[in-house]
């Protein structure tokens, strides 16, 4: 009986337009640069023309890539955070009390809420450096609801109510752009740092810290950097929320903003970043995309008591959400680790056939 | 290559840790000359990888001082001691997998102890790091130097560890079991290398096993058993002593 296994081959296209060779005909350079730029395209254009539900739902995926983004990349460096909704809160809550307490107008809440935020959230994590694994995470995922606890407990920055009537974007048109720019530069620019030696750096200290620490190199010090830069990022996914939403409150530090990012880098491929921005918009689209789409195409069609039940449906989906989350992170853990981007990506640029094992 | 003037390296005095209700070591003392190769021996378990370890900063002492070119350095963080000169290689070798052989050194070249040694950017450090590796006997430009170095073989692997060692350009060098699972020839190529660091005036520490290869090129050796400093002295003199022969009686040493 013939044995057969499975063999992967690149793909003659992809072996003739490695590095420079891709100059050598217009097919091979749209190889390379058609799948990169569509979807930046796509993304910076088109919501621009969408109706006003589908802006959201896009504003809506483009915070979550943030975060997942951010969560990549503290997984890269061997940090693994549950806890995305520190950053989102304090950064948050940082633009929300410059623009109440202080009364500054947008373009400085949003920059300064971003850096200090993730310095604070740095700072705030610091004494956690040293821990190994799992209580990291512990911490990481304790800490959002602590501060909720805090700012309920105190009554301080709006307490259970929040602060109210901040100020908003110009419009929706700028709400997009803003973001779905900074989407990009993360992408392009987390993607750019770990191809660095910096990056190797951070990418050694998860494989390896003992040799990285007696190379001479202050493993903490790097961390810390790293925690920074996510932070960072996570902060201002949630200075931006709060002048969409006009409104931050103890929401701010919901569960949603620690799993769904972590369901969506694992959905979309971990270590990509484009896996993690591809995960959020499948997981946000799936979740507040579809529903809408249903309701809003059919609820003409039917009759009303239908649209009542549909509209129960869907709220019940959206009550659900985490569970739905948490399931397609353990789906795709079980039956696609490698993720869907890091899956398109083998297809592209493989292809797989089947060969005798020869004895 | 004699050296006439006896500076002391490095100072360990009344160095003990205990983890537990384990002494791991116990009152060790001695002092390292600059340009010696030294060997620190003893039967498994008797406290030379946890004396290297306190040295070195992974373990902080519970008593005594370990002093380098004078300075106090006892306690401080790893990475201060690798700044200050002084590298090793660790026992179980770990190399960063997923990433090929070469670029395991740009990690070393990244620490900020290179930064007048390397131009700086991103070419260059590539290019000092496959440098590097042909010191320490990979072939240039072969496959084996862009393998991911979790595929290479145990001599590579540890030659790849020495070089990460080397690439600090450190003063005191010390290899814990560099010899260990190696075939003779490749120790035959290995041996060289030390030669090679001790002609250029650095200071060398093994933790060895292998007596016969290490006996050839130390200059002196330290005895270690239970965590105890039981001789230090040349080597032909130290094996001549009683408890010496004793602690080595039903280990596996090599005579």
């Amino acid at each position: 009986m013939k044995q057969k296994r499975r063999e992967r081959i690149d793909r003659g296209v992809k072996v003739r337009s490695d590095d420079i060779f891709a100059l050598t005909s217009y097919r091979e350079m749209l190889y390379v640069t058609l799948p990169p730029a569509i979807p930046v395209i796509c993304l910076l254009v088109a919501p621009l023309f969408l109706p006003l539900y589908w802006q959201k739902v896009v504003i809506s995926a483009c915070v979550f890539a943030l975060l997942a983004m951010s969560w990549d990349f503290l997984v890269s460096v061997g940090m693994v955070s549950l806890g995305q909704a520190l950053f989102f809160g304090v950064g948050a809550y940082v633009a929300g009390s410059l623009d109440v307490y202080f009364g500054w107008p947008i373009w400085l809440t949003i920059p300064l809420a971003t850096f200090l935020g993730g310095a604070f959230c740095a700072l705030l994590l610091l004494p956690v450096l040293r821990l190994r694994g799992v209580y990291f995470a512990m911490v990481t995922l304790v800490l959002p609801l602590m501060l909720e606890r805090v700012i309920e407990a105190t009554a301080i920055l709006g307490g259970t109510e929040g602060l109210t009537g901040l100020r908003p974007f110009p419009s929706v048109s700028v709400e997009l752009v803003i973001i779905t720019v900074a989407v990009l530069v993360c992408l392009f620019g987390f993607r750019r740092l770990m191809n660095t030696d910096y990056g190797l750096v951070l990418k050694a200290i998860k494989d390896n810290d003992r040799s990285v620490m007696s190379s001479g190199i202050n493993i903490y010090w790097m961390k810390f950097q790293a925690l920074f830069v996510a932070g960072s990022v996570g902060a201002f996914a949630g200075a931006y929320m709060t002048h969409v939403y006009q409104f931050v409150g103890m929401p701010a530090f919901a569960l949603d903003y620690s799993i769904l990012p972590v369901a969506a880098a694992v959905v979309g491929g971990t270590g990509t970043y484009a896996g993690a921005m591809l995960g959020a918009f499948v997981l946000v689209g799936l979740l507040q995309g579809l529903p809408g789409l249903i309701l809003f195409s059919f609820a003409p069609l039917l009759p009303e008591h239908v649209v009542g039940l549909l509209t129960k449906a869907v709220d019940e989906l959206h009550r659900m959400r985490t569970v739905i989350y948490a399931v397609s992170l353990v789906v795709f853990v079980v039956a696609l680790p490698e993720g869907i981007f890091h899956y398109i990506q083998r297809k592209y640029q493989q292809f797989e056939r089947w060969v005798e094992v020869e004895k | 290559m004699k050296r006439d003037s006896q500076n002391v390296l490095l100072g360990i005095k009344h160095l003990s840790k205990s983890f537990g209700g384990v002494k791991a070591v116990v009152n060790v003392s001695f002092d390292l000359n600059e340009g010696e190769l030294l060997g620190i021996i003893g039967p498994n378990g008797s406290g030379k990888t946890t004396l290297v370890n306190l040295i070195t900063g992974f373990v902080k002492p519970d008593a005594g001082t370990v002093t380098y070119r004078g300075e106090n350095i006892t306690g401080r963080t790893p990475y201060r001691i690798a700044r200050l000169g002084i590298s090793r290689t660790f026992q179980m070798v770990r190399p960063f997998a997923a990433i090929p052989a070469f670029k395991n050194l740009v990690i070393p070249l990244y620490s900020p102890r290179m930064k007048g040694l390397t131009g700086g950017g991103y070419g260059d450090r590539d290019s000092v790091a496959k440098d590097l590796l042909e010191e320490v006997g990979f072939e240039r430009e072969s496959s084996v130097t862009y393998k991911p170095a979790g595929s290479l073989p145990h001599g590579y692997l540890k030659r790849l560890e020495l070089a990460r060692c080397l690439a600090l350009r450190a003063d005191l060098i010390i290899l814990d079991e560099l010899f260990s699972g190696l075939s003779i020839a490749e120790l035959a190529s290995i041996i060289p290398i030390i030669e090679k660091l001790m002609h250029e005036g650095k200071t060398v520490v093994m933790i060895e096993h292998r007596l016969r290869e290490l006996f050839r090129i130390a200059d002196r050796v330290v005895v270690l058993n239970f965590g105890q400093a039981i001789a230090d002295g040349k080597p032909a003199e130290v094996m001549e002593k009683d408890d010496v022969k004793q602690a080595y009686l039903g280990s596996e040493a090599e005579e």
